[in-house]
């Protein structure tokens, strides 16, 4: 019927819902969608969370997640609908025709068998190659793809790998059926920046050198800005733009579209330190029990009261330790921890109540962070009655306020945490924090897990509640757009260390140590062409050197 | 020394120290037990100055602490004493016995393990459907019965109606195997179905855990069979409580398999047990109580021991 690749008309998709205290019922969660893929090309699926994309991918393999079922439309791959093939059929179209590369390797690898068997296993069961002829392709893709040893690397189990050498074998394993199309379903998503660069250019070069077509699913513009040739926009199941990467980076027409290019729309001026400090760490060193290697090396930082310390790094960097060893929950093995104008014992169970009342926290996983049996009330009222003793209508007015201050209504009061958007769930964590009237609060990731707009939402938030209420933030990160968004000072930490600390200017200024140049070069930009620009730059630094 | 030969070796270590604490445990038992051993030798008839006699020869009146290390020194040397009762070295009586047992044990493994397992894959790939309730509801159902009941109605039918194989069963070194598997066949029959369920609900239970992974969707979408999957990529993860549960039924086959011996009349350990516990033949109890402990640290020693090496990083380290 058609010369195209891939052919979505009017895909229709639904889901079995389980919401609390009703009948399980279904609902449609995708409302007719189309789009082509022609050979060779690529086309980006974009959204927030809730919008589809994986769903949507996934129908490309005629799969369907848990309760998904496809509902209604048509799938044509290479010229015939699949949604009216038989069972045998789609087998043959999955690892063979179409594959898939997951958001994480490290989970999609079996952890009991060696990556060749994992890689070659569908060619060989779809009779693409022989074991001989797949394990041969296989290496040539491991070379491929920048993997360090390709001859040997397949001998090995996922975990003796890195999650980055993981994601690129997850892609070789994509490739190696020499198939038509293949869905990349946030394939960087969980990688490191400076990982997840090198994962980038070796998917992009691959899908060159092999002419396969590619979906390619993301929530970050930047990044499918990079590799596609086409760009689908989706918001809650529904097409919201369609057209070519040029024209929707360079000249988007929807104003949903518009809000995702532009976001990160917040310009916070650095403050000058003032007073004294509200948190000094001093010469802090620290290491896990029953380990002989020191997590944290030597940490000094302060912070003003009413301003904002980043700490920035990737996973591994000392971040969150660091936010363990302030709470109290990891004593250092040496220096110490000066908080409001007082040393604060090393262990927690060492620690006053007022110690804990000013020293809160803020968590990446709101979800897990509550207690899913407990109204919303209850959740910001337990820290008033604990510290302030507050009962009936006084702590109910309270929480009245700290709704507010979080810009939700009263109507929130009886809410359950199930009944909350992501968005949601962390304001009131927030409020929780507040409640406390805390000097310090440390926010541990507090926006990764939320989509780019509503994240945005969370840090204005944040900055507005600053001003009002004069507390500091130490915020631990990985993502230095939030960095530059909301900090008044940073520090950059790599393997235990603080590599750079000052003032947001000047961090943010050059001449850069090694890796924070990296670390900064590596964010990816709104920008066609970036991907190659810093390759190509690299590239040159290092034949310079 | 590399982790995972640290942790091999510390589990052998602990079985080792288990089965010692066990010792002392089935030693002090039976000396708290009531009643005189002389005394039950020798009759209430008996002259107290034959109980004397006797409980010096005996070694009764030495502390208990002594006896039991005296005690302790031959079972390491392998001289498990003599039966009070019949004056046969308790070693040599025993060795034949547990040899019938884990002849019996051996073959209602074979046949109960493979089973239990492929029957858990079956409930696995048809999960709530009727293949899995059928096995569930039957399964379930023969766990509920008590197993003297179940010995009883197969020896009704296939010894009694069908006359299919005997009911009593006594084997000995002049029959070939031939014949002794067709004589134990009911009983083997029996010990499969009691210990069925439990490894099949167990191996479903740890299979249907792995298949929520992101690599069972991997599989799938490969263009794989649902039960390759099951059999390729779930259950090498799920190896470790499957042993484990495999391991507690292969030990009770050996320990809790009193009652069938009895049933069957089959010259086993547990009948042993049982004729010297009502003879109150001390020595004979605690070398029975002993081997059961050791079969049942043992056994579970090697589940732990395979769970260790089936952990792809420990035997794989960085």
């Amino acid at each position: 019927m058609s010369d195209k690749l891939l052919k979505v008309k009017d895909l229709k998709i639904g889901a079995t819902v389980y919401p609390p205290g009703e009948k399980p019922h279904d609902i449609e969660i995708v409302h007719g969608v189309s789009f082509e893929v022609e050979k060779g090309k690529v086309l980006g699926l974009i959204g927030e969370s809730g919008a589809g994309k994986s769903t949507i991918g996934l129908s490309a393999m005629a799969y369907g997640r848990g309760g998904v079922k496809i509902t209604g439309g048509e799938v044509w791959v290479n010229g015939r609908d699949i949604l009216k093939s038989n069972l045998g059929d789609i087998r043959a179209l999955r690892g063979g025709e179409v594959t898939y590369v997951s958001q994480s390797a490290a989970a999609s690898f079996n952890p009991a068998k060696q990556i060749m068997d994992q890689v070659t296993e569908a060619s060989i069961l779809q009779g693409k190659f022989s074991k001989k002829e797949a394990e041969a392709r296989a290496v040539e893709l491991f070379r491929k793809l920048g993997l360090p040893d390709p001859e040997n690397i397949g001998n090995r189990y996922p975990h003796q790998v890195s999650g980055g050498q993981l994601q690129r074998c997850m892609t070789a394993l994509a490739l190696c059926p020499e198939p038509d199309l293949v869905v990349f379903d946030e394939p960087t998503t969980a990688l490191d920046v400076t990982t997840q660069i090198d994962v980038l250019m070796a998917i992009k070069e691959a899908i060159r050198d092999t002419g396969v077509a590619a979906l390619y699913i993301t929530h970050d513009l930047a990044v499918v800005a990079q590799v596609s040739d086409d760009i689908l926009v989706l918001k809650m199941g529904d097409m919201v733009e369609y057209g070519s990467v040029d024209q929707i980076i360079n000249n988007p027409q929807e104003e949903y579209t518009q809000a995702l290019v532009s976001v990160r729309s917040i310009n916070h001026e650095e403050k000058e330190p003032t007073s004294e400090p509200v948190l000094r760490v001093q010469n802090v060193t620290a290491r896990y029990k029953g380990t002989n290697f020191d997590v944290l090396k030597n940490i000094n930082v302060e912070l003003h009261p009413g301003q904002t310390l980043a700490v920035v790094g990737e996973s591994g960097s000392g971040k969150s330790t660091l936010a363990r060893v302030i709470t109290g929950l990891l004593p250092p093995s040496q220096g110490r921890i000066h908080f409001a104008g007082r040393d604060l014992s090393a262990d927690l169970a060492g620690r006053s109540s007022e110690d804990l009342r000013e020293l809160q926290m803020i968590y990446q996983m709101a979800d897990t962070a509550m207690n899913p049996r407990q109204t919303v009330g209850t959740i910001i009222g337990r820290p008033l009655e604990l510290y302030f003793g507050l009962k009936g209508e006084e702590k109910r007015k309270r929480i009245i306020e700290l709704l507010d201050e979080i810009e939700m209504g009263v109507e929130f009061i009886d809410r359950y945490p199930a009944e909350l958007s992501g968005g949601q769930k962390q304001r009131v964590c927030i409020a929780r924090a507040l409640a406390a009237k805390p000097k310090l609060i440390i926010c541990d990731e507090v926006t990764s897990a939320l989509d780019p707009l509503v994240a945005d939402g969370i840090l204005k938030l944040l900055l507005e509640l600053q001003k009002i209420e004069d507390v500091a933030f130490l915020f631990i990160t990985h993502d230095l757009a939030t960095v530059k968004a909301i900090a008044d000072s940073i520090a950059v930490m790599f393997q235990g260390e603080v590599v750079r600390y000052g003032g947001k200017t000047d961090v943010l200024s050059p001449p850069f140590d090694d890796y924070t140049d990296l670390l900064l070069s590596s964010v990816p930009e709104m920008k066609l062409g970036w991907l190659e620009e810093v390759i190509a730059n690299r590239k040159m630094e290092s034949a310079g050197n | 020394m590399p982790l995972l030969v640290r942790l091999l070796v510390q589990r052998i270590a602990l079985g080792l120290l288990l089965l010692f604490l066990v010792s002392i445990l089935i030693f002090a038992g039976t000396i708290i037990l009531p009643g005189d051993v002389a005394q039950s030798i020798l009759g209430q008839s008996a002259t107290p100055e034959a109980l004397a006699n006797l409980r010096r020869e005996l070694g009764l009146n030495d502390p208990p602490v002594t006896r039991y290390f005296h005690w302790l020194g031959g079972v390491l040397q392998g001289d498990l004493g003599t039966a009070l009762t019949s004056g046969q070295d308790i070693a040599t009586a025993i060795g034949k016995r547990l040899g019938n047992t884990l002849f019996l044990a051996f073959w209602a493994a074979l046949i109960s393990v493979p089973l239990a397992i492929l029957l858990g894959l079956i409930a696995v790939r048809y999960r709530e459907r009727w293949p899995d309730k059928v096995i569930s509801a039957v399964t379930l159902a023969s766990i509920s019965v008590p197993e003297f009941l179940i010995a009883y109605v197969a020896i009704f039918f296939f010894s009694v109606r069908l006359r299919w194989a005997p009911s009593v069963t006594t084997i000995n070194d002049s029959m070939t195997l031939g014949e002794k598997l067709h004589t134990i066949s009911i009983p083997v029959a029996v010990l499969t179905v009691v210990v069925l369920a439990h490894m099949m609900r167990m191996t479903r239970a740890a299979i249907l855990n792995v298949m929520q992974s992101a690599y069972i969707e991997t599989a799938e979408l490969k263009g794989m069979r649902m039960f390759n999957i099951i059999w390729k990529h779930a259950f090498p993860n799920s190896v470790a409580p499957i042993v484990n549960v495999v391991m507690l039924n292969m030990a009770y086959l050996v320990v809790g398999v009193v009652v069938i011996e009895v049933v069957f009349t089959y010259p086993g350990m547990g009948q042993y047990l049982v004729d010297h516990v009502s003879k109150r033949d001390i020595p004979v109890v605690q070398a029975c109580g002993l081997i059961f402990a050791a079969v049942y640290i043992g056994l579970n020693m090697i589940a732990d021991i395979v769970s260790i090496i089936s952990n792809p990083r420990l035997r794989h380290p960085k």
